[in-house]
Parts: C-alpha cells; structure tokens; sequence
C-alpha cells in the first residue's frame, strides 16, 4: 500500500457521480467552439473582411476581453481571438469547481473519512480529482480541435488551439487541487482558486491593453499568446504545463503535511458569548457571509480600479494609432468610454455570481441541515429568507456602489479628467439592478425548484458568454433579452435610462417575493 | 386537558413513499412520552412534521392546541428541539450558537444556562467545526435545555453523548418535567426511555403499532419463565399461552402469556418447584417483536427465553 493506492476506483467515483455534469460541460464548451467558429466563417471570408476585422479588433475593450489582436490576417486567427478567452475561463472554471467538488468539499463534509479507512492511500482522492479533470481538459481540448478542422480552418493551428486549451485546464486543475489543501473549506478553496484565475485574467488584460510584459507573467497570457493560426508557438504549453507539474507537486507536499480534514490554517476558539448582532437572521447570515463579501468586494474594486487606471494609456495608445481613432470618430464610440462599458458589464456579471452564491446560502444552509434549528426557534420562515436576503442585497448594492468610485477615483486620479467622475461612479451603480435579478431568479429557484437551484448559474454564464460573444453570435433577439444586463443603458457611453433600470429592478424583486412565498409554503429539506 | 400533541391519520408522502402512512400520536399535557420505532420508520419526519418544517399531505395535526404549520413560529417559542444529528456552523463558537438560538426563541435563562454549560462540560469558546459529534448534541441540549420551553422534542437526543453525560441528561429532563414540561422523546437507548417515560407509542413504517403505558404494553407480551423442578412438568406443552417450552436437564424455559400464568405456576408446583425466575419483558424484547416482521413476530420472540442477543440474531435472521 502508498499513498496513491485505490487512486483507480476513486476515478471511478468520480465518473459515477458527474457522469451528467461533467459530460454537460464538455459539450457546452464545445457546442460555444463549434459556433463561434462557423458564425466567424460566414462572417468574414474575403482578406477585405479580415482586414477590416482587425482594424475594429484594436480597441482597449477587445484586447481586456481577448488579448492582442496580432497576426488577425485569416479566418482562423479571427476564430481564435473571438473564442479563446471564453474558452479558457469555462474550462477553468469547469476544472476547479470539479477538482474542489471531488477533495475538499468531500473531506469537509466527513464522506473522505468513509474512503480513506478503506484501502485509499493519502494522496489517491486529490490524484484521482486530478487524473480526472485533467483527462476532460484533454477532451475538450481534443473536441475543440476537431470543432475548428469541422469548421474549416487549418488541421495544425486547430491542433494547436486544442493542445493550450488542454493544457491550460491542467494548469488550472492543479491550482485548484493547491488551493483544496490551503482552506479547509470547499468555499475558501474555491474563493482562492477563483481568486488566481481572476488575478491571471486581470493581469493579461492589463498587460495587452497596455501592450507590455505583463502580458507574459499570466497562464493566459501565455495561452492567448501562442496564436495558434499565426505565430504558432508551441513551446508556450511547456510553461502552462510545467506551472501545473510544479503545483501538483507542491499539493503533494502539502497534503503530506497535514491532517485530514485540516487545512494549513488552524481554527482560533472564538467568543465564549454571543454578540449583539447574532439574534436575527441578517445577524447571523451577515456573520456567515462577511468574509465572502469582503473578498469579493476586495477582488472587484480592485479589478475596477486597474480598469479606471489604464485610461492615460489607452489615450497614448490611441494616439500612437491613428487608424483606429479615424475609425472609432466614423463609428462614433470613444474608445475609452466603450473600453468602460466592457470593463464595468465584466465587473457586473462578477457581482453578479457573488449574488448568485449569496442568494444559494438559503438552499446551501438547509440542505446542509443549519435552517432547521434555527426554523425550530420562533423565527419564520419569510423572516429567515428576507434576512438573509438582506445580506445579499445590501452586499450586492454595495459592490456595484463601490466597482463605480473605484473606476471614477482611479480614473479622474489617472487622467486628471474629474468631469467623468459622477457618470463612472453612476456607471457602477445602474448596473445594480441587473445584478439583484441575478440574485432574484436564484431565489425563485430555491422557493419552487429546489433541486434545480443551481441552474440560477446557467443565467450569469449566459450574461458572460452574451458580452463576449452576442454580437457575434447574433442571438436572436429575445435570446439577448434573457440577460438583465442587456436591457440597461451602456453607461458611460450611453446615458442613464430610468425606465429600464427601475423594470429590472421592479421585476427583481417580484421574482424574488414569489420566490420566498415559495420557500413559506414548501416541505423544507433535512 | 387538552393534549399537547395530537396527530391523527397524519400521512406524508415523499414520492411515492409514504414516510407516514395514517400515524397517530397523543402526548398529554405534562406527559413524557417515549417515541420508538426502527431506522427510517419515520420518528424524524413526525418531528419535522410537528415543527412545521414539513406539510402533512393528510389528517391532522395539532401542537399546543395551535397548528404546527401555519402557526410555527409563534409556537416555537414555547418549544425546544434536539435533532438526533446537530449541524451547526462551524465558524461559531458553541457559546455563540447556544445564545443566537436562545435570543431566536425569545430570550434564555441566564443562570440556567451557565449551569448547563457546566453540567455537560461544554467548552463555549470552541468553534462548532472543531467539535465532536457528542459536542454538537451538548451545544443543542444546552440551547434547548436554557429555554425553559413547555415542550420538548428531543429526536435521539443523546446518539453521541458518552455514558455520563447520558446521565447528565437524564438529571436534566427530569428536572425539567418536575417544572412540568412537556416531553416527546425518540431513543434508541432503552434504558432511557424507560426511565424517564411512562407512556410510549412504537411507529413502524409509517403507523402506530402500539401505544400505551410500559406496564399496558408490558401485560401484552410474554413473561419469561426459567423454572426447575423436581421432576419433568407435565402439560406445558399443549398448555394454552404457552411458547415452545425448552426442557434441559430439570430445567424448563418457557414464555407464557400473561392471562395463562395461573396455571403453569400450578405445573410447575406439581412437579416439585425448586428454583423460579420469571421476568417480565424488557423493553428491548417490546420492541423486537414490533420490530421485526408482524408475521413472523410470533415465532420470533416467543422461543427464546429473552436473551437480546438471541432475539436480536433471530430478527436479523
């Protein structure tokens, strides 16, 4: 017996439980490859289309969302730079929920301690979770290829694109099996590994944007980097996949040096006595979700101030390129302000997953059986959801309220130009509305499909996938109309608009009291 | 008086399983009812049911005279609660939980509570996560116990406890009856039940299958008789009320049914009594005959001279 032994039936474990999930996620990263790629081949055959791609492609906003737009002279090189980046978030998102789902959530929850007395060595649970998520990232990856051949591009940059998708989601799959042994809980883990991705993402974009090094400190800058239709550099998978060895070894040594169940960071006792605040339900769920809020508050106000920031540099880039600003004064947009609309809509469907996570607490606490003591006291059912619910709002308001002054101080601190700054901090806050729909449609789930709360998850991909890809997609019309952020004003480009803002906002909270009458008049699970 | 709780033809499906099929409980006022029934037999869905966190789909029901699901929170202040599994958040410390739920419930005794917390040496400063099984059960017992509520629901409230603390928390029921509280408890300790209940009602897939006092229910079952004699006892055999006798040597086991042993103490005297132990069923022997199979009850209990654990065998058997 090592500490690898029944590695082989923990894989098997794992293929048993996800055997929906994770084909689910295999075939929508695919499906979203395959028509990004014929949508850009109907759309641009002749060099002239290209070419006139490439110019529109240059824009401080294109290159947050999907790197430098070099070498953008054929179809394939256009499908790479519309599909790469969306690509790589959902697949390494796909590997760290997967890996942290498979080790930490298991040991935290008491069922790891079933296995390990059987014949399970110490590292097989976090191997197998490995083994796993990285053979899907060889799936996908080999999926994609196949998606860009059927599309019609070119066998060896399709192979390339699908070998750094592949090897990006072991990269990733790696940081997250870290990260399982750093928290011990599911929830810290996947807040550090979802940290790491946020900060890679972050660090590229500023690095593109500001066409600089930082660019080359990111696995995915390293990825987009590669450009597999154009400069073709296979030898940036050796860093990807190296930065995943080195990881995996590091979590070997980890979890060779603690206990199970334990993280790195050891519980301190707490309070003998209660303070004032934990007496209601808000009390209680603010204490619960703090922590969560000021990571992500802390996370996206500093994504919103490096966002504020680059102005000065996009002003220099623009001047450097005068091309573009001919085109951008025709087409009639500021380069900088629409750079905003995308920074803020990224910024807002961010907080829009916290909301999301903030609005699940009330599925989460009950399933995990903590509603029922609290429902045995005199509290309500409505009194514990609304408090609740208060956090999420409050937290959700605040967020958006505080992504606005972080781009409008860094931007007036960055270009002098303080005229902005009440439409950048509005920009923030009309966002709000969007992101308590988000939250909304989570609760209704939890108050009628209970079961399917987590499908509240599939809206804030989709508000994802339709910033980075609507216009190319050309979703029908009522498809976009499924994002709450579609309906708001574009701010700061467009002006503020009340009348949507105050439906959305409207409509959320209807959605979200049918949700909770919902939860009043359901069997509560246990 | 009115009862405390009162059930009737309570069914709750789950799917198509029916975790409650047409069950009935009555817990009188200032009563201390022992609630028994095998795994799954459905004594958590009845608590879940009276705590108004499930819906009955038919009968029923009725807590402190009000109804448990439209009316939870307002009745929940007079009532406490100890799941059998605690789940607590593990980011709070024991003491914190003990205090958010009282101030939930509607205020603690102060002075109560640092004796509970002394009485089942819980250490309050302790983070739930880092607390045992038997830990968590302490911190509900203590909430619950600090309340001072009318009712009590305690579904196997002491699974984890070790045997002192099961002692600690038999002082404390007690005590809390003599304040005249209301008592519903599900165990799987016996020894317990039987200490601290004087009526039980025994579920099994969902239904009632006997309610009563221990002594009512004791006068149903056999008593176990373990005789020797001078000579062979002639008649036990074909005796009505008599259970497959065992003859060793001059020694005769044998159960008998309550109403009939008038005349195997007449047998038995006629063949020269020299030795005699008789005892009435235990409540382990209730409950493996309501436990197992109703039709191979029979069998199952009365050829045993009542060992638990040769009962225990035959039921799994």
């Amino acid at each position: 017996m090592n500490a690898f032994t029944g590695t082989g039936h923990l894989i098997r474990l794992i293929l048993r439980r996800d055997r929906l999930r994770l084909p689910i996620w295999i075939l929508a990263i695919t499906a979203l490859v395959y028509g990004t790629a014929s949508a850009v081949a109907g759309l641009y055959e002749t060099p002239k289309e290209i070419a006139g791609y490439a110019k529109t492609a240059d824009s401080p906003a294109t290159r947050l969302l999907s790197g430098r737009p070099d070498g953008l002279d054929s179809v394939g090189a256009v499908t790479t730079y519309e599909i790469s980046m969306v690509g790589l978030i959902a697949l390494s998102l796909m590997v760290i929920f997967l890996v942290i789902r498979h080790t930490r959530s298991e040991e935290e929850t008491g069922r790891a301690e079933l296995l390990r007395a059987t014949v399970t060595g110490r590292h097989a649970a976090m191997l197998a979770a490995v083994v796993v998520a990285s053979a899907a990232s060889v799936v996908v990856g080999a999926l994609d290829a196949l998606a860009l051949i059927a599309g019609g591009l070119e066998p060896s940059g399709s192979l390339l694109h699908g070998s750094v998708l592949a090897a990006v989601g072991i990269c990733f799959t790696a940081v997250a099996a870290a990260a399982a042994q750093v928290s011990s809980t599911a929830r810290g883990s996947l807040a550090i590994a979802g940290a790491v991705l946020g900060f890679a993402f972050l660090v590229r974009g500023i690095g593109d944007v500001g066409q600089n090094f930082l660019s080359w400190l990111s696995p995915l800058g390293w990825a987009l980097l590669t450009q597999p239709y154009g400069a073709a550099r296979w030898w940036l998978l050796l860093p990807l996949v190296l930065l995943g060895g080195v990881l995996v070894a590091l979590t070997v040594w980890l979890t060779a040096h603690r206990d199970a169940g334990a993280g790195m960071l050891h519980p301190r006792p707490g309070p003998a006595r209660a303070d004032a605040s934990l007496g209601t339900a808000a009390g209680l769920a603010w204490r619960l979700q703090r922590g969560t809020v000021y990571g992500w508050t802390i996370g996206l106000v500093g994504a919103a101030v490096m966002f504020g920031s680059i102005g000065p540099e996009m002003k220099t880039m623009l001047e450097d390129n005068p091309s573009l600003k001919d085109y951008l004064s025709v087409s009639g947009g500021d380069p900088v302000t629409s750079f905003l609309v995308t920074a803020f809509g990224l910024i807002a469907v961010a907080a829009g997953a916290f909301a999301v996570s903030s609005a699940l607490r009330l599925r989460s606490e009950e399933t995990a059986g903590r509603a029922e003591p609290l429902l045995a006291t005199a509290m309500s059912r409505s009194r514990w959801a609304l408090g609740s619910l208060t956090v999420t709002l409050l937290g959700a308001v605040a967020v958006m309220v505080l992504i606005g002054l972080g781009v409008a101080v860094s931007f007036a601190a960055t270009t002098g130009d303080t005229g902005s700054f009440g439409t950048n901090l509005a920009a923030g806050v009309a966002l709000a509305p969007a992101v308590l729909f988000l939250a909304a449609v989570a609760v209704l789930l939890v108050g009628w499909l209970p079961r399917f709360s987590a499908a509240a998850w599939a809206l804030v991909a989709f508000a994802f996938v339709q910033i980075y890809l609507g216009g190319l997609l050309h979703f029908p019309g009522w498809v976009n109309g499924l994002s709450p952020f579609h309906h708001l004003s574009e701010m700061p480009v467009e002006d503020f608009a009340l009348t949507p803002a105050l439906t959305v906002l409207a409509l959320s909270l209807l959605l979200g009291a049918v949700g909770v009458l919902g939860l009043r008049r359901r069997d509560m699970a246990g | 008086m009115t009862d405390a709780i009162a059930l009737d033809g309570v069914v709750k499906k789950f799917g198509a399983v029916r975790a409650l099929d047409g069950f009935d409980l009555h817990v009188a006022t200032g009563e201390v009812h022992g609630f028994l029934g095998p795994n799954g037999s459905g004594k958590s869905t009845t608590m879940r049911v009276l705590l108004g966190l499930l819906r009955p789909d038919e009968g029923t029901a009725s807590l402190l005279g009000g109804d448990p699901w439209s009316e939870a929170a307002e009745l929940h202040r007079r009532i406490a609660y100890v799941p059998g599994d605690v789940n607590l958040w593990p980011n709070l410390s024991g003491g914190e939980v003990v205090d958010m739920l009282g101030r939930m419930r509607g205020g603690l005794d102060e002075q109560r509570r640092a004796e509970l917390v002394e009485r089942f040496e819980l250490d309050p400063t302790k983070k739930a996560r880092t607390y045992s099984k038997g830990n968590r059960q302490k911190v509900a017992l203590v909430a619950a116990f600090a309340s001072g509520a009318e009712l009590l629901l305690l579904d196997e409230p002491t699974s984890g406890l070790d045997p002192l603390m099961e002692a600690a928390f038999q002082d404390t029921v007690t005590e809390a009856i003599e304040q005249g509280a209301t008592v519903l408890l599900s165990s799987h300790i016996l020894a317990e039940v039987e200490a601290l209940c004087k009526k039980v009602t025994i579920i099994r897939a969902g239904r009632s299958v006997q309610s009563g006092t221990l002594s009512d229910l004791r006068h149903l079952t056999r008593t176990s008789i373990v005789a020797e004699t001078a000579s062979r006892v002639v008649g036990l055999d074909t005796m009505e009320g008599v259970n497959k006798p065992e003859y060793q040597d001059n020694r005769v086991t044998f159960d008998i049914d309550t109403d009939h042993l008038d005349q195997a103490m007449v047998a038995l005297t006629k063949a020269g009594l020299t030795s005699l132990q008789a005892h009435p069923p235990t409540l382990e022997e209730l409950f493996l005959r309501q436990y197992g199979d109703e039709t191979s009850a029979e069998t199952e209990v009365s050829d045993g001279a009542g060992s638990t654990e040769g009962a225990e065998a035959r039921v799994h058997a």
